[in-house]
C-alpha cells in the first residue's frame, strides 16, 4: 500500500515535471537561435519573435523550477531508505546539477529577462545562450543519476556494511546508458520545443498572423524538428540495444516476449500478452525486426521473460522480477508509432516549405497545430517505459523499490501529500496551460519603431 | 578525516547564503502588498527582486542537494521525519514561485489580488517552516537507534523551534524592508524605511531571546560565544542604522544579522546535525551520517571550483541591476479594471516635501551610494 502510494506520487510528480522541462530546454535553445538570427541579420521580425517566444519560455520556466524542487525533496521524503543507502552516489550528480546548471540557468534567465536595456546586444545574446546551456547541462546531471539506477557503475561494496560506495565518478558520466539516454532526452526536448513553436506559429498563421514573422518561426521549428526526431529515433534504437544488454527484462517486457526467440519478429500489434497471459495473439508482425532492434543483428537472440525470471530468482532469491508488461508493450508502441507520425508531418512541412506553401496550406497548419500534443505523449510513454521497466528494482540489482521506502512515513501522510500534490499540480497545470494559450494567441507586439537596434523599452509582459 | 568538517562548513555557508539572499526576497514577498500599496507600487516592489529571486532560491536547492550528497543519513532522516512540514514548505515554495511569474500576466484586478495574497502568505510560511525545522535540529526530536524519526508532525511545534521560526520571519521582514528602501524611490521607499524602523525593536528583542535560548539549548556556559554575541550586535546595529536612514548600511546589517543567526545555530549544533531527544547516543552527527571519503573528495573539488564562479556571476547580476526602481517603468501598463494610479515618484504626504534633506550616503559601492531617505 505505502509502496504503491509513493510510486504513484513519484510517477505523477515526475511525469508532470517532464511536461514542462522539455518545453523549457527546447524553447530556450530555439529562442537563443531566434535572437542570434536577429543579432546577425538585424531583421526586426526576429526580435519580435524572440520576445514572443521568450514570454512563453518564462511562463514555463517558473513551473518547471518549482516542480523540480518537489522531485529533489521527494527522494528524502518518500524514499529515505534509498537515499540513505545510495545518497553518496546518487546525491553527487544532483548536487553538481545545482551548482553547475541551476545557478547558471536561473541567474542568466534573470539577466536576459530584465537586461534588455541594461546589457549590450552581444552580452545580452550571450545570456540567453547561457540559459539554454544551463538547461541542457542540468539534464546531463539528472540523467547521469537516473542512468546509474538503470545500470549501476563506478561503485564498490563496503566490506563491512555491504553498502554501495562511489569509487569512480567518471564512470557515471561514461556509462553507456547515460550517454545514449542523455542524447535522447536532449533531442526529445528539441522536438518538444520545436513542436510547440511550430504549433503556435501555425495557429497564428491560420488566424491571419504576420506571414513575414510567423512563416520564419514555422520554418525554424521545422528545420529543428525533423532532424531532431530522426536522430532521436536512431538514438532510441541504439539505447534499446544497450538496455537489452544491461536490462534484458525491460526489453523482453517491452516486446511481451515470454519465451526466448532467435530470430525474433517485431510485434506491431497484438491481443493479450500481459502478466497473466503468456501466449498473445499476434495480429501483425515483422520478421527479424526485433532481433535487429534489440541486438543490431539480423538473427540476434532475445531472451524471454520466463527464463529471465528463473535466472533472477536463482540469483537474487524468490520474488517476481517481471515488470508490468502492458505498460512496457504499449509504452514502446505509443512512443514509436507517434514518433513516426511526427516525422511524416515534419516531412510534409518541409516539402511545403520547398514549394513556398508553408504559410498558406490550411490543412497543414491545422495538423501542425494539433500535433503539439504528440511530443508530450511520446515523452510520457518513454519515461513510463524506462522507469516502469526497471521495476521491481529501484536500483537495478542493488535495491528493490519496496525496500527504498521511508520507514517513518505513514500511509496517512502519503495520502495527504498525494492529494495535496494532485490538487496543486492540477490547478497550476491548468493555469499554466491557459496562460500559454492566452500568450500564444496574443497578437504580436508592434514592430519596434525606428531602427532594428531599438531595445530600450522592455516588453511589459516580460516584467513581473 | 578533514573532509567531514569541511562539508559541514560548506553546508553552513550554503544555508547562510540562502538566508541572506532569499531572506530579503521573502521579506519583499511578505511586504509587497502593504509597502507597494497600489498596483504601480506593488509592481515596483516585486521588480526589485524580479531578476534575482530565482537565482537566490537555487541556494536552497543546492543546500538540500549538498546534504543529500555529503550527509545522506541526515538528508534521509530530516526529509522523511519532518514529512508534513516539508509538504507545507513545498506548497509554499511552489505558490511563491508561480505567483511572481503569473501575477503580472493578466491585468484583471481579481487575478492580481489573488496572486498577491498567495505571495504574502507563502513568503511568510517559508521562513516560518524552515525556522521551525532548524530549531528542531538543535532542540532535539525523537530519533531512535536506527536513525529514524519516531515522532509525529505535532512534535515539531515546541516553544524553542516556534521561536526560531518567528524570529526568522521577523528578520526576513526587516531585511526585506531595508532592501526595498535601498532599491526603490519615492513613497515606496519611505514606507519601506518605516517598516524597517518599526520592525527594528521587535526583531532585536526576538533575536536576543532566540540567541540566548539557542545558547541554553546548546548547553553553553555563562557567556555567549563570539558568534552569538556578534548576532546580538548585528541586530542592534541594524536597528540604529535603520533609524538613522542609512539604507545601504542598514541592509548590510540586516544581512549580517540573518547570516550570523543561522551560523550560530550551526555552530552550536556541531558536530551533531540532528539531536535525539530519546538518547544522546542516537544523535545524528557529521560522522555517523557522512558519505564515504571518495564522494566528499569529489564534491569538494566540484564545490571549490564552481562556488567562486557562481558567486562571481551572481555578484555581476546584482551589479547590473544595481539601480533603484521607480514606478515610472510600470506606468504605461494598460489595465482594464483599474486605471493606473499616478506614480509616487515625488515625495508623498509622508515626507516633508521637496525640502527634505538629502545628505550624501556613504559606504556601499555603485548605485547604492545614494542620498539617504527623506526624513518624515
Amino acid at each position: 500500500m505505502r509502496t504503491d502510494l509513493a510510486r504513484w506520487q513519484f510517477a505523477f510528480t515526475s511525469i508532470n515535471h517532464f511536461l514542462f522541462v522539455p518545453v523549457t530546454i527546447g524553447l530556450a535553445v530555439l529562442t537563443a537561435l531566434l535572437q542570434t538570427a536577429w543579432y546577425r541579420r538585424k531583421q526586426p521580425e526576429y526580435l519580435r519573435l524572440t520576445r514572443f517566444f521568450g514570454t512563453l519560455l518564462t511562463i514555463n520556466v517558473a513551473i518547471g523550477v518549482v516542480t523540480g524542487l518537489v522531485q529533489e525533496f521527494e527522494f528524502g521524503m518518500n524514499w529515505s531508505s534509498y537515499s540513505r543507502l545510495v545518497g553518496n552516489i546518487f546525491g553527487a550528480p544532483l548536487a553538481m546539477e545545482g551548482l553547475a546548471a541551476f545557478f547558471l540557468e536561473s541567474t542568466f534567465l534573470g539577466l536576459w529577462l530584465f537586461g534588455w536595456d541594461k546589457l549590450s546586444r552581444r552580452v545580452h545574446l550571450a545570456t540567453i545562450w547561457l540559459v539554454a546551456f544551463g538547461s541542457v547541462l542540468s539534464a546531463a546531471f539528472i540523467m547521469a543519476a537516473n542512468s546509474w539506477m538503470q545500470h549501476p557503475v563506478g561503485y564498490v561494496r563496503n566490506p563491512v556494511t555491504h553498502a554501495p560506495e562511489l569509487n569512480d565518478i567518471w564512470a557515471l558520466f561514461t556509462n553507456p546508458v547515460f550517454v545514449w539516454s542523455y542524447a535522447k532526452v536532449v533531442l526529445a526536448a528539441l522536438v518538444t520545443g520545436a513542436a510547440v513553436m511550430l504549433a503556435v506559429s501555425a495557429w497564428q498563421l491560420r488566424r491571419g498572423g504576420d506571414r513575414a514573422v510567423f512563416g520564419r518561426s514555422a520554418r525554424l521549428a521545422l528545420v529543428v524538428l525533423v532532424p531532431a526526431i530522426l536522430l532521436a529515433m536512431l538514438v532510441g534504437d541504439e539505447l534499446g540495444v544497450i538496455e537489452a544488454k544491461y536490462q534484458p527484462m525491460k526489453i523482453a517486457a517491452a516486446e511481451a516476449q515470454w519465451t526466448t526467440c532467435q530470430p525474433c519478429s517485431f510485434s506491431l500489434i497484438q491481443i493479450g500478452g500481459g502478466n497473466n497471459d503468456h501466449t498473445p495473439t499476434q495480429l501483425l508482425s515483422i520478421p527479424h525486426l526485433l532481433s535487429l532492434l534489440a541486438t543490431n543483428h539480423w538473427n540476434g537472440k532475445v531472451i524471454g521473460m520466463s527464463p529471465l525470471q528463473a535466472q533472477y530468482a536463482a540469483r537474487y532469491g524468490a520474488g517476481n522480477y517481471v515488470p508490468d508488461v502492458f505498460i512496457q508493450y504499449w509504452g514502446m508502441r505509443v512512443m514509436a508509432y507517434l514518433a513516426v507520425v511526427v516525422v511524416l508531418v515534419g516531412l510534409w512541412g518541409l516539402w511545403l516549405n520547398r514549394r513556398r506553401k508553408l504559410a498558406t496550406s490550411r490543412r497543414f497548419l491545422w495538423v501542425a497545430t494539433w500535433m503539439v500534443i504528440l511530443p508530450f505523449l511520446i515523452n510520457t510513454a518513454g519515461w513510463l517505459l524506462t522507469e516502469s521497466g526497471r521495476q521491481p528494482w529501484i536500483v537495478q540489482g542493488i535495491m528493490l523499490t519496496k525496500n527504498g521506502l521511508s520507514p517513518s512515513v505513514s500511509a496517512t501522510e502519503l495520502w495527504i501529500s498525494v492529494i495535496v500534490f494532485v490538487l496543486l499540480y492540477g490547478t497550476l497545470g491548468t493555469v499554466d496551460l491557459l496562460l500559454m494559450l492566452r500568450y500564444s494567441r496574443k497578437e504580436l507586439g508592434p514592430a519596434p519603431p525606428g531602427s532594428d537596434t531599438d531595445t530600450d523599452k522592455p516588453v511589459p509582459a516580460m516584467l513581473y | 578525516m578533514a573532509f567531514v568538517p569541511l562539508w559541514f562548513i560548506l553546508i553552513t555557508i550554503l544555508w547562510t547564503g540562502f538566508f541572506v539572499l532569499e531572506g530579503f526576497d521573502l521579506g519583499v514577498g511578505m511586504l509587497h502588498a502593504a509597502v507597494g500599496k497600489d498596483e504601480t507600487g506593488r509592481r515596483a516592489v516585486i521588480n526589485t527582486i524580479g531578476p534575482l529571486w530565482d537565482g537566490n532560491e537555487v541556494w536552497l536547492v543546492v543546500a538540500g542537494a549538498a546534504i543529500f550528497a555529503a550527509f545522506p543519513g541526515w538528508y534521509a532522516t530530516l526529509f522523511s521525519g519532518f514529512y508534513l512540514a516539508f509538504v507545507l514548505l513545498l506548497v509554499a515554495l511552489i505558490l511563491r514561485g508561480v505567483s511572481f511569474e503569473y501575477r503580472g500576466k493578466n491585468p484583471e484586478r481579481r487575478w492580481r489580488q489573488t496572486w498577491s495574497a498567495l505571495l504574502v502568505v507563502a513568503s511568510l510560511l517559508v521562513p516560518l517552516v524552515i525556522g521551525i525545522a532548524l530549531g528542531n535540529l538543535l532542540s532535539g526530536t525523537p530519533i531512535n537507534s536506527h536513525q529514524e524519526y519516531a515522532g509525529s508532525f505535532w512534535d515539531l511545534f515546541r516553544p524553542y523551534p516556534i521561536l526560531a521560526g518567528v524570529t526568522l520571519v521577523a528578520i526576513c521582514l526587516m531585511h526585506g524592508g531595508t532592501f526595498i528602501a535601498m532599491k526603490t524611490d519615492g513613497a515606496v521607499r519611505v514606507r519601506a524605511g518605516r517598516v524597517a524602523r518599526r520592525m527594528a525593536p521587535v526583531t532585536a528583542l526576538l533575536v536576543l531571546a532566540f540567541i540566548s535560548w539557542t545558547h541554553v539549548q546548546a548547553g553553553g556556559g555563562a557567556f555567549l560565544n563570539p558568534v552569538e554575541l556578534l548576532a546580538c550586535i548585528a541586530v542592534i546595529a541594524a536597528g540604529f542604522l535603520a533609524w538613522d536612514r542609512r539604507e545601504g548600511w542598514a541592509f548590510a546589517a540586516t544581512a549580517l544579522t540573518i547570516a550570523i543567526s543561522v551560523v550560530a545555530v550551526f555552530v552550536d549544533l556541531y558536530p551533531r546535525v540532528m539531536v535525539s531527544s530519546i538518547n544522546p547516543a542516537y544523535d545524528l552527527t557529521v560522522h555517523n551520517t557522512a558519505s564515504p571519503p571518495y564522494t566528499l573528495k569529489v564534491m569538494t573539488v566540484v564545490a571549490l571550483v564552481l562556488l567562486p564562479i557562481v558567486l562571481g556571476y551572481q555578484a555581476w547580476s546584482y551589479y547590473v541591476f544595481r539601480k533603484r526602481i521607480t514606478g515610472e517603468t510600470f506606468r504605461p501598463q494598460p489595465t482594464r479594471t483599474a486605471a493606473p494610479v499616478p506614480v509616487p515618484t515625488t515625495p508623498g504626504p509622508a515626507t516633508t516635501g521637496p525640502g527634505a534633506q538629502h545628505r550624501r550616503g556613504w559606504g556601499l559601492p555603485g548605485g547604492w551610494r545614494r542620498p539617504r531617505g527623506p526624513r518624515r
